[in-house]
């Protein structure tokens, strides 16, 4: 990487945010391959923000056709279903990221994600999950695990006016700046799996609520073989049912998963923009200081809540495992 | 909260965006995204290519264009049926006055300028129309709300000051790469290629006789018939050798520092050596002058790289040849401007050779034009998130759900496990000038301060007014307008030059001026004091102003004045301070249960150092927020509801 020197047209593209981050991150984000499964407004956000960033390629994986729900939150789609021409909506997509910055290439790859194996996504350096299952997110975790090179693994995904990243780098190394000086420094991460199978009476009291809300969710979905996101207020007594469970389950009080947090995601599963912003603005962050190996990376899920307005990150992992 | 209820608030209600940069692009994608109809979007900028890695709405193809037009175009594609109404003009024109700012809901800033901030301030509280305010600055940023009778205003916190430096340390004993920047920019690139009618330190010595003084002015024109690189040169040993020769002929200066070295162009550039390897012919291809590039012709390419003495030495030669050679209609009224390459080469060149004769550390041109041009380090997450933020904010505002207002900082590092950590917004500042209307105290000269000054000093640059007018009791004495007639016009003119004792209507000690802007709908009452001297390193404007919120940041310099040659001028060397972060508003007193210190670091950082470390009084209830100390001599903490 030494001895490279940035053109001089990226040098005037990037000019501001090398000033924030340096030449060196700037590089090697120059060389990062980036893929992304599940295309609605928080990925849209995330998508624009790494291709302005200047990573090397991005691709997109959504086979789904455009529907009014799947772009209520998503600027890169006109909302004219007639200029779709059958397209799907990462093509949809990739239309409009390509004019973000010429000096990134965005293309599409057909077919479902579940089915690529681990050649696949040997391709890339960061692979984000999002609208997809539990069992599909498991299962594109583990084929990256592996893989002898590291890839950055992520999931994101927006209910109503709340958000959660997840993030397992495996074994990260970094640097961070402490008093003028860089110091080296290490996380181990678990995996999605590991993670959400901590029982949940092992999680610190703090734990925000909308982690366990979330898992109860995202477990509903899987137990009544539900599409990503696709609850209604309907569904509303089962889940109620399915907290209760897992709460004793957990030896958890139900106090910690409020009914009205949940009446929450069950009635408006629509994204929220602004907080499709602010979840793609952070994962965009994440990811950069991920593939720059400068700054502490968050470990491992981060939330936010409009209704409180918290930022808030987790370290959702066992602690006798040493992740 | 996405629902019906929150889509209803919207509907039939009126948006004021200023500002369609950074913030502003990410702001208007977001409001169209979330429902908003009836966007208005004022900014006076045209479109840069250093805009486009981050204000997404612009391509290339753009750049020129008003940055306002281009976004209300871009947004349409794909929200095609909302009203976006943008103006390619200054917030601070007379047309957006008190009755313009009205006719809207809320009104949210995403600019990059402590003035414009003020002035949106001003006219929201005269409008009583609410105010979302933010800014971001690398990976911080905030977003504050300012409602009327409900919370603090803008201006009820100080704000980090333009930073500025002693002449003394710029002209004599620079001893940071920054103050041979503001030599290099401020005085030998304004005393050589800008108004020469203008005040200019550049030839300030400690030992000065008037003789020498007198000369020196025209060391800097041309001579008759003197070739293009004898003059380059000459004008080169002139700053670089001749003047640290006599800055070094007086010992007392150098007690305590290290001498600098006096450097002449015979020693670091043989003779015949620029003509040899400039190549002027790589500049002819083009006829933009704004092309024109000392690194082009000589052969240069990285602007990361750090130059030797002798690259920066050629440099400084081919830049001032290139400006007398392909600009020379400009000469005489240029001012420095970051985006004028040749202009950021002969200052980054001056700087770095001023740099090497006092052992300073040199740097590359792309730090060089980041510290000269104040450039604001800014990525699009960090404006991204920030936008999300004022949306929120301003559908509370819309649905008046006052008790959830929150002033929210997205931080580098978490604080408390948060990284966007959102704090109850304050009371209003009971002796805030602009939303409480206390009088202001000012000590002034009032026998010498002419009403020029005071208007300049005091009117303009610290109250922040434009069309102001200045009354003593009934007695008008000065005022800004169209309307106004001739023999008005003349009578204020003859106003300014009078000492302030001597005024028609004198002011004295002890007596009370009212200041006001129409505009602004603000009125100030100032009671004066009159006071013999000043200190002319800690008070450079020769008057102070008290009760007045913003902070004071003259760099404290550790050298000693150097005898009292002085300056043709008081006023040190200003330089602008990017504002587009505001920091955690600071306290004297504070009950601290808990202190996240990172939080406070950061914005610490982000003013530069020139705030105190701030403390954070942490609730520690779960439901709860955070809430920030506050002086409680001026201010309880309170809960709004």
């Amino acid at each position: 990487m030494d001895g490279e020197v940035l053109t001089e047209q990226e040098t005037a593209l990037y000019d501001r945010q090398i000033r924030v981050w340096g030449v060196d991150t700037q590089r090697r984000l120059s060389k990062a391959h980036i893929l992304v499964c599940g295309m609605k407004g928080t990925v849209a956000e995330f998508c624009k923000n790494i291709v302005l960033a200047g990573v090397s390629s991005l691709t997109l994986v959504d086979d789904r056709v455009a529907t009014e729900e799947a772009i209520s939150a998503n600027f890169l789609i006109p909302p004219d279903e007639n200029a779709y021409g059958g397209k799907t909506l990462a093509e949809l997509c990739c239309d409009s990221l390509k004019d973000f910055n010429p000096m990134v290439r965005v293309s599409v790859e057909k077919g479902d994600v579940s089915s690529f194996g681990g050649d696949f996504f040997d391709k890339y350096d960061v692979v984000v999950a999002s609208c997809c299952s539990l069992a599909t997110k498991k299962s594109i975790n583990e084929k990256c695990r592996k893989l002898s090179k590291h890839i950055a693994f992520y999931t994101v995904d927006c209910r109503d006016s709340c958000g959660e990243i997840f993030v397992d780098l495996q074994h990260h190394r970094y640097s961070k700046k402490k008093l003028d000086e860089n110091i080296e420094c290490q996380l181990q991460y678990p995996s999605i799996e590991e993670a959400i199978s901590v029982p949940w009476r092992a999680l610190p009291r703090k734990v925000t609520k909308l982690y366990f809300a979330m898992r109860v969710m995202e477990r509903f979905e899987e137990v009544e073989k539900r599409n990503p996101g696709d609850v209604s207020s309907a569904d509303l007594p089962g889940i109620l049912k399915l907290k209760k469970e897992l709460c004793e389950a957990n030896s958890l009080n139900e106090s910690h998963v409020p009914d009205k947090l949940l009446e929450r995601l069950v009635m408006c599963t629509r994204e929220f923009p602004p907080v499709c912003a602010i979840i793609g603005g952070i994962l965009g962050q994440e990811v950069i200081k991920a593939i720059s190996g400068k700054g502490e990376p968050l470990k491992n899920f981060f939330f936010f809540d409009a209704m409180d307005g918290k930022g808030i990150i987790e370290d959702i992992s066992s602690p006798d495992s040493g992740s | 909260m996405a629902s019906q209820q929150q889509f209803s608030a919207l509907k039939g209600k009126k948006v004021l965006m200023v500002g369609a940069g950074g913030i502003g692009c990410e702001l208007l994608k977001t409001l169209a995204l979330s429902g908003f109809q009836d966007i208005h979007i004022i900014d006076m900028d045209t479109i840069e290519v250093s805009n486009l890695n981050r204000q997404f709405l612009f391509r290339q193809s753009h750049v020129g264009q008003s940055k306002a037009k281009v976004a209300r175009e871009a947004v349409l594609k794909f929200r095609p049926h909302i009203k976006i109404t943008p103006y390619h003009a200054n917030v601070k024109d007379p047309d957006f006055n008190v009755d313009f700012f009205k006719q809207f809901n809320v009104v949210l800033n995403g600019l990059d300028n402590l003035d414009a901030r003020r002035h949106v301030n001003r006219l929201c509280l005269a409008a009583e129309v609410p105010l979302v305010e933010s800014g971001t600055t690398g990976f911080l940023g905030q977003v504050t709300v300012h409602v009327k009778g409900r919370t603090e205003c803008y201006e009820c916190q100080p704000k980090p000051a333009p930073k500025t430096y002693p002449v003394c340390t710029i002209t004599s004993t620079p001893s940071k790469f920054v103050h041979c920047i503001v030599w290099a920019k401020d005085l030998l690139f304004a005393k050589l290629f800008g108004d020469k009618n203008q005040e200019n330190d550049l030839n300030v010595h400690s030992s000065d006789v008037a003789s020498s003084s007198e000369k020196a002015e025209y060391v800097f024109e041309r001579r008759k018939d003197e070739d293009i690189d004898q003059y380059g040169r000459r004008i080169y040993d002139h700053v670089f050798g001749y003047n640290i020769e006599v800055a070094l002929s007086n010992e007392e200066t150098w007690k305590n520092r290290t001498r600098p070295k006096p450097i002449y162009s015979s020693d670091v550039l043989p003779n015949g050596l620029v003509q040899q390897n400039g190549n002027l012919d790589k500049n002819c291809a083009t006829d933009d002058l704004s092309s024109v590039s000392a690194m082009a012709s000589l052969g240069m390419k990285n602007p990361q790289d750090i130059w030797s003495l002798m690259e920066n030495s050629r440099i400084f030669l081919e830049a001032f040849k290139l400006f007398f050679m392909k600009r020379e209609k400009e000469i005489g009224n240029l001012t420095f401007d970051k985006d004028d390459q040749l202009a950021v080469e002969f200052v980054t060149a001056a700087a770095n050779i001023r740099a090497s004769s006092f052992d300073i550390p040199l740097k590359s041109l792309f730090e060089a034009k980041g510290i000269a041009g104040n450039i604001v380090h800014a990525v699009a997450t960090t404006n991204a998130i920030i936008a999300g933020l004022i949306v929120t904010e301003a559908i509370k505002v819309l649905q008046s759900d006052t008790k959830n207002y929150r002033m929210t900082y997205c931080l580098e590092h978490p604080t408390r496990k948060m990284l966007l950590m959102p704090v109850e917004p304050f009371e209003a500042n009971k002796s805030c000038y602009v939303c409480s209307e206390t009088p202001l105290k000012l000590e002034i000269n009032t026998r010498r301060a002419k009403l020029r000054d005071f208007v300049e000093k005091i009117v303009k640059a610290k109250l922040g007014m434009y069309f102001p007018l200045i009354m003593h009791g009934s007695a008008l004495l000065y005022e800004v307008g169209d309307d106004l007639d001739e023999d008005m016009v003349a009578n204020y003119a003859a106003n300014l030059e009078k000492v302030l004792s001597e005024l028609p209507s004198p002011i004295t000690s002890g007596i009370t001026v009212t200041v006001e802007d129409m505009k602004q709908e603000l009125t100030c009452n100032i009671n004066i004091k009159h006071r013999e001297e000043f200190d002319e390193e800690k008070e450079p404007d020769g008057m102070l102003l008290s009760g007045w919120t913003r902070a004071s940041s003259v760099e404290k310099d550790d050298n000693k004045p150097i005898g009292n040659g002085g300056s043709t001028s008081n006023a040190s060397v200003e330089v602008e301070k990017n504002d587009e972060i505001r920091t955690v508003p600071s306290g004297k007193k504070r009950k601290v249960r808990e202190v996240p210190m990172a939080a406070a670091q950061d914005f610490s950082n982000a003013a530069d150092g020139t705030r105190n470390h701030n403390e954070l009084e942490v609730i520690v209830d779960e439901d709860d927020f955070l809430m920030l100390g506050q002086d409680p001599g001026i201010n309880k903490k309170k809960r709004l509801q």
